[in-house]
């Protein structure tokens, strides 16, 4: 059966009105995806058609650039994001095991959101603060010499939701 | 003449023009340099690496397909550096490679396995189960043809093929690091990604990762059940081609070696798509003329290019209503298979297979549609691409070189000089303004229609046939497409008639047809020494118009005049439908 999801029209409105101002300027491609990022919180297939026939820009190539940048995600991301570093530096360092304690501790895999909508976990490269390894993330903030007692001691302070 | 640089290759001096590169200054001259992703003027990004030279002792060594000739240059192609790192790249390409030689639709043209050969790639990375199955490996739920990342070097030749060829840009890579893949957005099916399966990705295709659908095995069986009459048709271009799989060069006829190797392959009856390609010109002229006095829409667009068929469906369905209502040669042939050829075999419809013989991977698809059969079968059951049966005339060990050429048996083999034109640009144009011309005026003496040949992507002309001036044009290729569509929305000029195909240079070099390697893709222009041999035909052939094939005329007075409207109808016509890309939601 062929369903057409529908999009949240005021998303939609601001998606458009995002496209109108970068249209004609060189390269709109990544500023476009940043701000329909920004407004759904993901850019699924259904933004990427609209992208896609206002841009003149096929859909496999902007579905191409989604999954290649870690900033853009094809499924909504949690309010918070905690990034671990499995670079080279702070993996030598222990940061699988500060990932394996995210993953028990939220009780999902790399890559998920928590059922709550709360908590995005992911695995990053080197985010270039190797001098600091090992090295999480919350939103913003990096937490340098990492190890995995802070990193529940972090998820117990509960960290402020990122405002939206 | 371009000016010419002064450039030491192996410490031998060589005269150079400007501007080349080096591979491709080596290869003119005879110098061998590893190459698996350049692929003149279509992909040319220099991602595989294999084709790195010495420059001028620098440390770094340089892409020979992409690093420009200087004068004064000094070349080294061939040191054990040189080759340790070649033998490394390879090595690490094969650890991914998902080697299934046996059963590969490449099994004898892998550009990629040539240079594992060549050096002696051990393999050490990977054994031969050792490779991670993906869940990306294989999408393959298209009619028509399947991706297979297992076997993919990301050398991104068919995303360049793709983009450049027919302007849709359906292939891209996907994700990132050792997770890349290439294919449709989010692991789409072919069939929901817009694709109108000209085939030109697998044509690029280094390797075996992008194939046709393989129906070898099902005409196998069939050809070894008793119970069934395998009833073959041969596409006009397939003749024009086949011969390149058995070392004959590129523009060799081998008609009758072809109807020969299909004899020793089983089948029972051979009959000519090309007598169903007259048959279509009588229905599409008829059609036409019919538009024309009867204020129908116009222009009216051919309809036998599967691949053209596709992309109006998807890009331009508001101009379905233009499209000639006449099913192609190939659907037309099966029509004719199941009901008059199988009613005077005296077998029933249902133990008849129908195979037909294909320079193109959207045929396949096209045999599926909906409307393409009656009472619960289809009129095309199998289709195999040229390269398809080469690799069945291999697999068997049939010597195509030493066999007796052969004419086919039935009287549905009967063809024109029309109809062999059907496989180039144009061909199709020509043919009915042959047989248009001689309806609107049967004073009308022209036959050679020349204004519609060569290789231009858009040809135009204008005939005065019975006091009327017609306009028409030849389109092909999807970027010439578009151009055209997008053209007719604003032009005052009143088109009447237009051929349209979803490959450049048509049929003749369709995504069905064998696959020119890289090299020779460069030095020999496949598409004009094919189509030479179609119109050799078309001036050879005694009979040059498609409306005067007595086999033709034969099945008007015997069987199709006796039909009533509506069965005539269905039988060889058809409807389109409009259709969107990216349609299904998944969650
Ligand atoms: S490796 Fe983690 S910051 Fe560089
Ligand atoms: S980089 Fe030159 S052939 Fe691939």
């Amino acid at each position: 059966m062929r369903i057409e999801k529908r999009l949240d029209q005021e998303k939609e409105t601001l998606l458009y009105s995002a496209l109108h101002k970068v249209k004609n300027s060189p390269g709109p491609l990544m500023p476009t995806l940043q701000e329909a990022q920004r407004i759904f919180g993901c850019v699924p297939i259904e933004v990427q058609k609209i992208i896609s026939y206002e841009l003149n820009e096929s859909i496999a190539k902007i579905n191409g650039v989604v999954t290649f940048y870690s900033q853009f995600s094809l499924k909504p991301k949690g309010k918070n994001s905690i990034s671990v570093c499995l670079g080279t530096a702070c993996y030598v360092k222990g940061s699988q095991g500060i990932l394996d304690a995210f993953e028990d501790e939220l009780k999902i895999k790399n890559g998920e959101t928590t059922k709550d909508g709360k908590y995005t976990l992911e695995a990053t490269r080197c985010i270039g603060a190797c001098g600091l390894a090992p090295v999480f993330s919350v939103n913003e903030r990096i937490y340098g010499r990492a190890n995995v007692q802070k990193a529940k001691n972090i998820l117990k302070t509960n960290p402020e939701t990122k405002e939206s | 003449m371009s000016k010419l640089v002064e450039v030491t290759i192996n410490d031998k001096t060589y005269n150079i023009p400007e501007g080349h590169s080096i591979l491709r200054a080596c290869e003119e001259n005879g110098i061998i340099i590893p190459r698996l992703c350049f692929l003149d003027s279509i992909h040319e990004d220099g991602n595989c690496r294999l084709c790195s030279v010495e420059v001028d002792q620098q440390h770094n060594l340089k892409p020979a397909c992409k690093t420009i000739v200087r004068d004064g240059m000094n070349v080294v192609t061939e040191n054990k550096r040189i080759y340790d790192y070649v033998s490394t790249n390879l090595e690490l390409l094969a650890s991914n490679h998902h080697f299934e030689c046996f059963k590969c639709s490449r099994e004898d043209n892998c550009e990629f396995l040539d240079l594992l050969r060549r050096y002696s790639i051990l393999n050490e990375y990977s054994d031969l189960y050792g490779y991670e199955l993906k869940q990306t490996q294989l999408n393959n739920s298209s009619d028509a043809m399947v991706i297979d990342s297992s076997k993919c070097v990301l050398c991104g030749r068919c995303v360049s093929a793709c983009e450049k060829y027919t302007g849709i840009g359906v292939l891209d890579f996907n994700k990132r690091g050792n997770k890349t893949y290439v294919g449709p957005a989010q692991f789409r099916g072919l069939e929901d990604a817009g694709c109108i399966y000209c085939g030109k990705c697998i044509q690029a295709c280094p390797t075996g990762a992008l194939r046709e659908q393989d129906d070898i095995k099902v005409f196998e069986r069939a050809v070894r059940d008793p119970s069934k009459t395998v009833i073959v048709q041969v596409a006009p271009s397939i003749r024009a081609s086949l011969g390149e799989e058995f070392g004959y060069p590129v523009g060799t006829n081998v008609e009758g070696k072809m109807f020969a190797a299909l004899h020793l392959l089983g089948v029972d009856e051979m009959i000519d798509t090309n007598f169903a390609a007259d048959l279509t010109i009588v229905e599409e002229g008829s059609e036409f003329l019919d538009r024309v006095q009867n204020d129908g829409v116009l222009p009216m667009f051919t309809s036998c290019s599967p691949g053209w068929v596709n992309y109006l469906e998807l890009y331009y369905p508001e101009l379905i209503p233009n499209l000639s209502s006449c099913k192609s040669p190939q659907q037309m042939a099966g029509a004719i298979i199941k009901t008059y050829y199988a009613e005077r075999l005296q077998v029933d419809s249902k133990d008849v297979v129908s195979v037909s013989i294909m320079p193109c991977v959207a045929k396949k698809a096209e045999a599926k549609r909906e409307d393409m059969g009656r009472d619960g079968y289809q009129d095309v059951d199998i289709v195999l691409t040229t390269r398809e049966l080469a690799r069945l005339i291999k697999r068997r060990g049939i010597d195509f070189k030493n066999i007796q050429p052969m004419e086919p048996f039935g009287d549905l083999a009967t063809y024109t000089g029309a109809a062999s034109i059907f496989g180039v640009t144009g061909g199709v144009m020509e043919a009915a303004l042959r047989t248009v011309s001689e309806m609107l005026d049967s004073e009308a003496k022209l036959i050679e229609f020349k204004e519609v040949r060569g290789k231009e992507n858009m040809k135009e002309a204008t005939y005065h046939l019975a006091g009327k001036d017609i306009n028409i044009a030849v389109v092909h290729g999807g970027v010439a497409i578009k151009e055209f569509l997008e053209m007719l929305k604003t032009t005052d000029k009143e088109y009447h008639f237009v051929e349209f195909m979803g490959c450049i240079g048509g049929c003749i070099n369709g995504g069905g047809q064998p696959i020119v390697k890289a090299k020779d893709f460069e030095r020999i222009d496949v598409i004009k020494e094919r189509s030479k041999v179609l119109y050799t035909m078309d001036s050879k052939s005694i009979l040059r118009k498609s409306h005067l094939n007595p086999a033709v005329q034969k099945l008007y007075s015997d069987y199709l005049n006796k039909l009533n409207q509506h069965d005539l109808h269905n039988l060889l016509h058809t409807h389109y439908k409009a259709r969107t890309a990216y349609s299904e939601y998944i969650e």
